[in-house]
Order: structure tokens, then sequence, then C-alpha cells
């Protein structure tokens, strides 16, 4: 047994690197999956509204912690693909991702008021163009809170990874303090690290919804 | 051959019945002014004109080329036919430079000196040309709706349609989107109003419909029908609105 050292804080904050890969390759791999939910679930198409449905439905469904289980421990099982735990941790996080901000962003597209989408058609405009210029622009203002706020919520989930073995933040405590003995110090340390993460996030979401609020 | 043709056009919400075998003929250059009560059909008929709203029965033709929703070139024809809203439906989050000009550059690709250019020229018209780099907030709503017009007038339409412009207006900024509609009829644009302004209809109008329950009740010069209603409907309508 040692006592906990300058060393375990630097690995402790060494580990933080993976939490924070974690949440680019969630965001890099995942918002444009959302986006591509959100245009389905407002699309004029039954079939692809339904379809962007029913995979919400079953995501938001199944804690993230049973999504990382699955991702790792069933997909060998279930298609012989044997994953490594970056690549799996990886997948879930995406695909939760994608279902949350999928729901966020559809609400955003929705709450542009519908006479907007006819004017863009009156002028001659595509659909795609519609949507790019004068639908987009005005949903993600209002999606921009609610999204700066589950971004602190993905950051924090990121901490069930360690369940399936991957070291990141919540791992890295794990591990030092199975070698420390000192688990209410290094957890503290480690949520310390959490909330400092996630404090300038959270003032810029209520920013943003104070100061977005206040332009309408 | 007239502008736009209507042909006994049919359109139901549901199981309600809107539109009742209307017909009718604008031709170019004629102002025609649609009045009646609420639920007569009147703006259903306008969005009709543009596509906005499938018909169920009979034929629209503008320009010789029949009026449908899943038409192929929907968008073209879009352009060729303006139409402009109660609600203004500026977009909120572009200057009223970008709001003019986006249109044209998308489908057109003008340069961008040239949207600059194109953007004075309209916003001339209205009288707006000062309050090119600015954000519709802040714009009064007259002042909204003649840019909502200048904007229009961007895409070089050959027909424009007019649904309620001036309904949500304050009392006081009535006269100043009449005044431009008024210009506009002067220069020889083809225009299809729907409107409650009884003086703009009777004075600026070179043709007056009168719709009651989904049809064209009675149409006619309007000192002619102001002056003699023949149906005791139009009667009471005008004097309604009197």
């Amino acid at each position: 047994m040692r006592s906990f050292s300058l060393g375990d804080l630097l690995s402790l904050l060494g580990a933080l690197q993976w939490t924070a890969v974690l949440v680019l390759i969630a965001l890099g791999f995942g918002a444009p999956l959302a986006l591509l939910l959100a245009l389905m679930r407002t699309s004029a198409s039954r079939a692809l509204r339904w379809t962007a449905t029913a995979f919400l439905q079953l995501v938001q469904g199944v804690p993230l912690l049973g999504l990382l289980m699955f991702f790792y421990f069933g997909m060998p099982v279930f298609l012989g693909i044997e994953m490594p735990p970056l690549v799996a941790v990886g997948i879930a996080m995406t695909v939760y991702t994608a279902s949350f901000l999928g729901e966020i962003w559809r609400g955003g597209i929705e709450a542009v008021k519908h006479e907007q989408w006819e004017a863009a058609a009156c002028l001659g405009l595509s659909t795609w163009h519609q949507f790019r210029y004068v639908i987009a622009p005005q949903a993600f203002r209002m999606a921009l809170p609610p999204t700066v706020g589950f971004l602190v919520q993905l950051i924090k989930g990121t901490s069930l990874a360690s369940i399936v073995g991957f070291v990141e933040l919540a791992r890295a405590g794990q591990l030092v303090s199975a070698a420390t003995f000192q688990p209410l110090l290094v957890y503290s340390i480690v949520a310390a690290i959490y909330f400092a993460a996630c404090l300038p996030l959270t003032l810029w979401a209520r920013s943003l919804e104070v100061r977005l609020n206040g332009a309408r | 051959m007239a502008l736009v043709d209507i042909r006994n056009v049919t359109k139901s919400y549901g199981s309600t019945q809107v539109l009742k075998g209307v017909s009718l003929d604008i031709k170019e250059g004629e102002i025609v002014t649609i009045i009646g009560k609420s639920g007569s059909g009147k703006s259903t008929l306008l969005r009709c004109i543009n596509a906005l709203e499938r018909i169920d029965g009979g034929e629209i033709t503008v320009e010789g080329q029949p009026v449908r929703t899943d038409m192929p070139n929907l968008r073209d024809f879009r352009q060729r036919v303006g139409i402009v809203f109660q609600a203004f439906n500026l977009f909120p989050h572009m200057t009223v430079e970008r709001n003019i000009t986006l249109a044209p550059v998308l489908n057109k690709r003008i340069a961008k000196a040239d949207g600059r250019a194109l953007a004075l020229d309209v916003l001339e018209r209205v009288g707006l040309a000062d309050k090119i780099d600015a954000y519709p907030a802040q714009l009064s709503g007259g002042q909204q709706q003649r840019v909502a017009i200048a904007r229009c007038l961007a895409m070089r339409p050959h027909l424009m349609l007019f649904d309620e412009v001036t309904s949500a207006l304050d009392p006081e900024l009535v006269g100043e989107v009449l005044k431009v509609m008024e210009d506009m009829a002067r220069q020889g644009m083809t225009m299809v109003l729907v409107t409650h302004e009884m003086g703009f209809a009777r004075n600026v109008a070179s043709k007056i419909v009168f719709m009651h329950q989904g049809r064209v009740w009675e149409e006619g010069p309007p000192a002619e029908l102001f002056a003699n209603p023949r149906t005791p409907e139009l009667q009471s309508f005008i004097a309604s609105v009197r």
C-alpha cells in the first residue's frame, strides 16, 4: 500500500484525456447521425419517421450502461465480432448521443414556425435550401442551450465506460483508489475534476439561454 | 388568353368543402380583389393559385401551364408567381438585404454586388432603401410588410398574390403598404388580392370578386358591383363592412 501522491493526481488528469476522446468520438459520429434522425423525424415520409422513431424508442429505453454492455459483451456473442473497448464504448456513446441530440434538434426544427418553410418554398428555394438557410439557423439557436446541457450529461455519462474496463477518468479513479486505499479522497478528486470540466459548459448553457430568450 | 384561368375548382379540408366549383379569369395587368366573409374560401383560392394547396377537382392554369403541387418545374413557377402573406414571414435571422437576395443568389446564382444592387432597386420601390442592413425585428409591421413585397419583387414575378397583407397591421401602418401596392398596380403588375380594405378594392381594383360559401357569388368592376349588388348576400356584406 502507498499513499496518494502527485503522480496519482497526474494519472487521473491523464485519464481525463480519454474522457475527452470519448466525448469527441460521441459528438463527431453522433452529431451527424443526430441531424439525420432529426430530419427523418420531421420528414414528410411516414416510413422515414417511423424508422427514426423506432430507433429512438429502442435506444432511449435502454440505459447507457446497457448499451455499453451490449456493444462490448453482446457483439462478440451475437455477431462474432471481438471489439477493442474503445470501439465498443465509442459505438455505444455515438448511438446514445445521436438519439438524445436528435430529439433535441427535432424540437428545435419543429419550433420554427411552419410559415417559414412556406415562405421559403414560395421563393422557389429547394427543400434542402429551405432547411439549410431558413430553418436550420433558427432551429439551431433555439436548440443550442439544451444541446450544451446534453454535453454535460455526455461528459458525465462517459464514466460508465469504466464498467467494461476502458480507462478513462472514472476507471483511473478506481485504479488509484485500489492502490492507495483512499477511496474517499480519490473519488472526491475525480468528482471535482468532472465538476471542473462541466461547470464552464453549464454556465455557458445558462448564459445562452438568457441571451437567446432576451433576443427574441 | 387569360394569365390565370381557374375552372371549376373544388377543394375540401376533411369533410368540409371550402371551394365548390370556382371559376375565374385573370388577365394580364388586372388588379383582382377577392372579398367576402371569413370562411368564404378566398384565402384558400389564392393559395391554390400558387400551388400551396392541392385542388381536388377542376383546373388552374397560369400562363397556359396547369398548376399542380407536384408539377415538375414548381420552383420556377413559384418565382413567377409571388405571394405576400398576412404575417410577413420575413426570415428573422437575416438582414433585409439577405432576405431579398437569398432566393436570387441561390436560384439564379447572381453575384454578391449584383445582389446588393437588386436589393436596393426593389427597396427603393417600396421606399425602404435606407433599411437595407436592418433586421426584421428592427422594423415596424408596415415596414416589414413592404420588405416582404420587395423580396417578392426581386424575383421579377409575372403575377403577385396578396393574402390579407394589411390585416395584421396597426391601422396607422396600413396606408403605407396600400400605397406601395397602388404604385405596383400603376406600373402594370398583375395582382390578385384577398383583402378587407374596401377603399382599396373600390379605387384601385379593376375587378371585384365576391366569394360566398365557397363560390364566386358575384364579380364585376368595382363601381358596378358596389353600386348595384345583385344578391342579398353581397348587399349585406357591403353594409357590414361599411
